[in-house]
C-alpha cells in the first residue's frame, strides 16, 4: 500500500463533500485524510486527499471521482514537488515544576503555545506528516489530554498553479430531448 | 448563463417546472402525484405534455426507463416526497446500471421544513447520490429552468444515466421569472466523444496482427446507436460477434459472424470464441462478472482493445493494451476509416482458420433446448414461437430470471432497442411497466413483455394503467409456478432442497381472471399444440393488453451454464456436459 495526495477541485455546491466522501466508502477506498477549503477562485472549492491505496485502484479512485459533475479537476501531488502541512493542537499535563520541559519541545519544534492553566498546556504545531509525528512522540511521557488535529493541505512547488484550468466552460443547451 | 426565451411575466415555480420540462423537449411523463408535487401537477394539466398517471411510483420510473430505451430518447418520470420519491430508488439504480438516460422529478417538503423529519420527508438527493449520474436539490424557484436543463444534458450526453430534480413545495410555490438557458455552465462535465487518433492506429494495428480476434458487443454500442457502424466493421474484417445482454439486437442474430451472448448463460461459441480469442474488441462493455466468470481465467491468451465513453470502466476489471475513450460510434467509424485505407494497401487480418473454428462450435453446439418427457410446455417453445410469430420489429421486455434468459437466447434480434431488461441490476418486475414505456415511446410496434410468474406479481398492477391509458401491450407469462432461476440454482447447488421457491401460481392467483379485472384479455395456454393458436390471438388483439398465462413445464433450465464465480472454461451446455473443441484447427 502507498500513500498518495490528491488535490481536487470541485464546484463549492451544497452537498459535494458527501458526494466524494461516500463514493470512497462505496468503491472501497480507504481515506486517510481529507480537507476541504475555499480557493482563490470564490466558486472552486480544493480537498486534498490522501489515500492508501495501490497504483491501479488508484487510478480507479481518480476515473470515479472525475465522473462526478461537481468535480473539476484532480491532480495527484508527487511528494518532492510538492509541500504539504498539517496541524496540530494538543493539550498536555504540565505543572510549574515540568512545564519548561514542555516548553523545551515547544522552541524544539518550532510550536507555538495557545493556552496555558496551571496544570496544563495547549500547543500548536504546523508540519508535515513526519514532524507532527515526533512531536508527539516527545509530548507523549507528559500525558496527552486532549489532541485535535487537521486534514492534510499541499501545494506543488513552483509557480504553476492547478487551477488555471478550472475556470468554467460553458457549452450551449442540446436540443430538444425528442428526436 | 445568458437569457433566452426570457419572459417579463411572473410565474409560479411550479409553471416554470412545466414550461421547462416543455422546453427541454418532453412529451410524455410517467407520475403519480401527492402533497410536495401538487403544485406541479396543476399547470401541468394545461400542458401539451402527457402524463400518465400509474399505480406505483416504481413503474413510472421502469416506465421511463422502457420509453427511454425503445426510443432513444430520455424517460421522464415524477413523484412525490417521502415514499413516492423512495419508490423511484430502483428505477434510478436500474438506469444508472444500464446507463439510460432518464430524469426524475420529485417534490420535496418545503424548504423551511427541510431536516425537521416532516410529513413524507426524505432526503432524496441523498439517498439517490449513489445511484445517479447527477442530482439536484432546488429550493430557489429562479434556478428551475437552468436545473432541468442541466439534468437533460447529464441525463442525454457521455455515458447516458439518471439524473434526479428534487424541486421543493415552497420553490414550486413562489413567484418567479421564467428565463430558458441558452448555455450550461457544467466545469467539471466534459464527456469525450472523439476518440484519439493514436489509440484508434494502434487498435488498427492489433486487429491487423490478430490471428484470432472478436468483436465483443455491449450496451454502450445500442445507446450511441452505432448498430449500422458495428455491421461496417464487422463485414469489412470478417470478425466473429459476440452480443452481451444489453447488446441483444445491436448485430442481427441471422448474421452468420453472429456468435450469439457470452457469459454466464451465452452460446457455447460466445464463451469459446472469447477465452479462446488472441485479441477482445471490447465496444460499449464492461467486463461484467456475468460475463467474464473468473476474472482470472477470463480469456487467458487475449489482448484487449477496451472503447467505452467512461472512462472509469476501461481497466476497471480487465487491463486494456489499447484503451480508447470514445462514444462507440465514433470509434467504429474511424476505425472502419483506417482498416480501409490499410485494406486499400493490401493490408487485411487472416482470420480463416480462427472464423472457421467459430462457425463449427456455433454449429455443433447450437442452441437448444429438451422438450419435457410428459408432453408439457417448454417454456423455450413458447419463447422460440413467440419470437418466430411476432417478428422483427417487436419491443421485447423481460424480468429477471430463466424466462429473461430464454426471451434473450431465443428470440431472434435484429434490431436494435427491441430487447429491452434490467441487465444491471437485475430488476425482477421491470418487464410490464418497461413494456408500458415502450409502447408509449413507440406505440406502433408490437410491444410483448416476456415475464415470470413471480415478476409478474412485482408490477402487474401496472395493467390498470395500460387499459385505462390505451396501451396495448402484450403479456407472456412463462408460469412454471416458481422463482424459477432460484429454484434452478437450488437443483444444481443446493441439493434439490427447493426452499421458498414454490410460489404455486398455477392455482393463485388465476391469472387469465386477473387480466379480466384489469381490463385486459387474458388467455391461458399449456399445451404445445396450442401455443401458435394463442399467440396469434394475442397478436390479433390491438385494443387492450393481453395476458397469456403460459404454463410451462417447472423443471426446465436455463443452458449453457457457467457457474457462478467459475471459470468460462468449465462452462455446461447441459447438465454435467462440457463442450469438446477441435482445437487441431486454430
Amino acid at each position: 500500500m502507498a500513500q498518495h495526495t490528491l488535490s481536487v477541485l470541485v464546484e463549492d455546491k451544497p452537498g459535494v463533500l458527501a458526494r466524494i466522501s461516500a463514493l470512497f466508502s462505496r468503491r472501497g477506498f480507504n481515506i486517510t485524510s481529507l480537507a476541504v477549503g475555499p480557493t482563490e477562485h470564490p466558486e472552486i472549492s480544493r480537498m486534498t486527499i490522501v489515500v492508501n491505496v495501490e497504483s491501479s485502484p488508484l487510478e480507479q479512485v481518480t476515473k470515479q471521482l472525475n465522473k462526478l459533475v461537481e468535480v473539476i479537476k484532480i491532480v495527484e501531488l508527487d511528494n518532492a514537488a510538492s509541500v504539504t502541512r498539517e496541524l496540530v493542537l494538543v493539550k498536555v499535563g504540565a505543572t510549574a515544576e515540568n512545564r519548561s520541559q514542555v516548553l523545551d519541545v515547544v522552541q524544539l519544534f518550532r510550536a507555538k503555545v495557545i493556552d496555558v492553566a496551571a496544570d496544563a498546556v495547549t500547543m500548536q504545531v504546523v508540519g508535515n506528516a513526519d514532524k507532527i509525528t515526533d512531536f508527539l512522540r516527545v509530548l507523549e511521557p507528559f500525558g496527552i489530554r486532549e489532541l485535535v488535529q487537521s486534514g492534510m493541505v499541499a501545494i506543488g512547488r513552483g509557480s504553476r498553479s492547478i487551477s488555471e484550468r478550472g475556470k468554467p466552460v460553458a457549452v450551449p443547451v442540446p436540443p430538444a430531448a425528442h428526436a | 448563463m445568458t437569457e433566452q426565451q426570457g419572459s417579463g411575466e411572473s410565474i409560479t415555480g411550479a409553471q416554470s417546472l412545466v414550461r421547462s420540462l416543455e422546453a427541454a423537449g418532453v412529451t410524455d411523463i410517467f407520475g403519480i402525484p401527492g402533497g410536495a408535487i401538487l403544485p406541479a401537477y396543476d399547470p401541468l394539466m394545461d400542458s401539451s405534455i402527457r402524463h400518465i398517471l400509474v399505480r406505483h411510483e416504481q413503474g413510472a420510473g421502469h416506465a421511463a426507463q422502457g420509453y427511454a430505451s425503445a426510443s432513444g430518447r430520455v424517460g421522464v418520470c415524477m413523484a412525490t416526497s417521502g415514499p413516492g420519491a423512495t419508490n423511484l430508488v430502483t428505477p434510478l439504480a436500474d438506469a444508472h446500471m444500464d446507463s439510460v438516460p432518464m430524469v426524475a422529478i420529485t417534490g420535496q417538503v418545503g424548504a423551511s421544513l427541510i431536516g425537521t423529519d416532516a410529513f413524507q420527508e426524505a432526503d432524496i438527493r441523498g439517498i439517490t447520490m449513489p445511484i445517479t449520474k447527477h442530482n439536484f436539490l432546488v429550493t430557489d424557484p429562479a434556478e428551475i429552468p437552468a436545473k432541468i436543463a442541466e439534468a437533460f444534458h447529464i441525463a442525454s450526453t457521455g455515458r447516458p444515466g439518471p439524473v434526479l430534480v428534487d424541486v421543493t413545495k415552497s420553490a414550486l410555490q413562489s413567484t418567479t421569472g421564467f428565463q430558458w438557458p441558452s448555455e450550461i455552465s457544467l466545469p467539471g462535465y466534459r464527456p469525450v466523444t472523439r476518440p484519439h487518433a493514436k489509440q484508434i492506429r494502434e487498435a488498427a494495428r492489433l486487429i491487423l496482427e490478430s490471428r484470432k480476434p472478436v468483436l465483443y458487443v455491449g450496451g454502450g454500442t445500442i445507446r450511441s446507436g452505432a448498430a449500422r457502424e458495428l455491421a461496417t466493421l464487422a463485414e469489412l474484417t470478417g470478425i466473429p460477434v459476440v452480443t452481451t445482454l444489453m447488446a441483444r439486437g445491436a448485430f442481427p442474430d441471422s448474421h452468420p459472424q453472429h456468435l450469439g451472448m457470452p457469459g454466464m448463460h451465452g452460446t457455447v461459441a460466445a464463451v469459446a470464441a472469447l477465452q479462446k480469442s488472441d485479441l477482445i474488441i471490447s465496444l460499449g462493455a464492461r467486463f461484467d462478472d456475468r460475463v467474464t466468470g473468473n476474472l482470472d481465467s477470463f480469456a487467458p491468451g487475449a489482448k484487449v482493445i477496451h472503447a467505452d465513453i467512461d472512462p472509469a470502466e476501461i481497466g476497471k476489471n480487465r487491463y486494456a493494451d489499447v484503451p480508447i475513450v470514445g462514444d462507440v460510434r465514433e470509434v467504429l467509424v474511424d476505425l472502419v476509416t483506417t482498416l480501409r485505407t490499410e485494406a486499400e494497401a493490401g493490408r487485411t487480418g487472416d482470420y480463416e482458420g480462427w472464423v472457421a473454428f467459430c462457425a463449427g462450435v456455433k454449429k455443433k453446439y447450437a442452441l437448444g433446448y429438451d422438450k419435457p418427457a410428459d408432453g408439457g410446455l417448454a417454456p423455450q417453445y413458447v419463447i422460440e414461437r413467440l419470437g418466430a410469430i411476432s417478428g422483427p420489429g417487436t419491443i421485447y421486455t423481460a424480468g429477471v430470471g430463466q424466462h429473461q434468459m430464454w426471451a434473450a437466447q431465443f428470440v431472434s434480434y435484429e434490431q436494435p432497442n427491441t430487447w429491452i431488461n434490467s441487465g444491471g441490476l437485475g430488476t425482477m418486475g421491470f418487464a410490464v411497466p418497461g413494456a408500458m414505456g415502450a409502447k408509449v415511446a413507440m406505440p406502433d410496434q408490437t410491444v410483448w413483455a416476456v415475464d415470470g410468474d413471480g415478476c409478474f406479481q412485482m408490477t402487474n398492477q401496472e395493467l390498470a394503467t395500460c387499459a385505462i391509458n390505451n396501451i396495448p401491450i402484450k403479456v407472456a407469462i412463462i408460469n412454471n409456478e416458481s422463482l424459477g432461476m432460484v429454484r434452478q440454482w437450488q437443483t444444481l447447488f443446493y441439493n434439490s432442497r427447493y426452499s421458498n421457491t414454490d410460489l404455486q401460481s398455477k392455482r393463485i392467483p388465476d391469472f387469465v381472471k386477473l387480466a379480466d379485472a384489469y381490463g385486459c384479455v387474458g388467455l391461458a395456454c399449456d399445451s404445445p399444440d396450442d401455443v401458435d393458436a394463442t399467440i396469434q390471438k394475442a397478436m390479433e388483439i390491438n385494443d387492450v393488453p393481453v395476458v397469456v398465462d403460459f404454463r410451462v413445464h417447472r423443471d426446465a433450465m436455463v443452458w449453457p451454464m457457467v457457474a457462478a464465480g467459475t471459470s468460462n472454461d468449465e462452462i455446461k451446455y447441459a447438465r454435467d456436459l462440457a463442450p469438446q473443441f477441435d482445437e487441431d484447427d486454430l
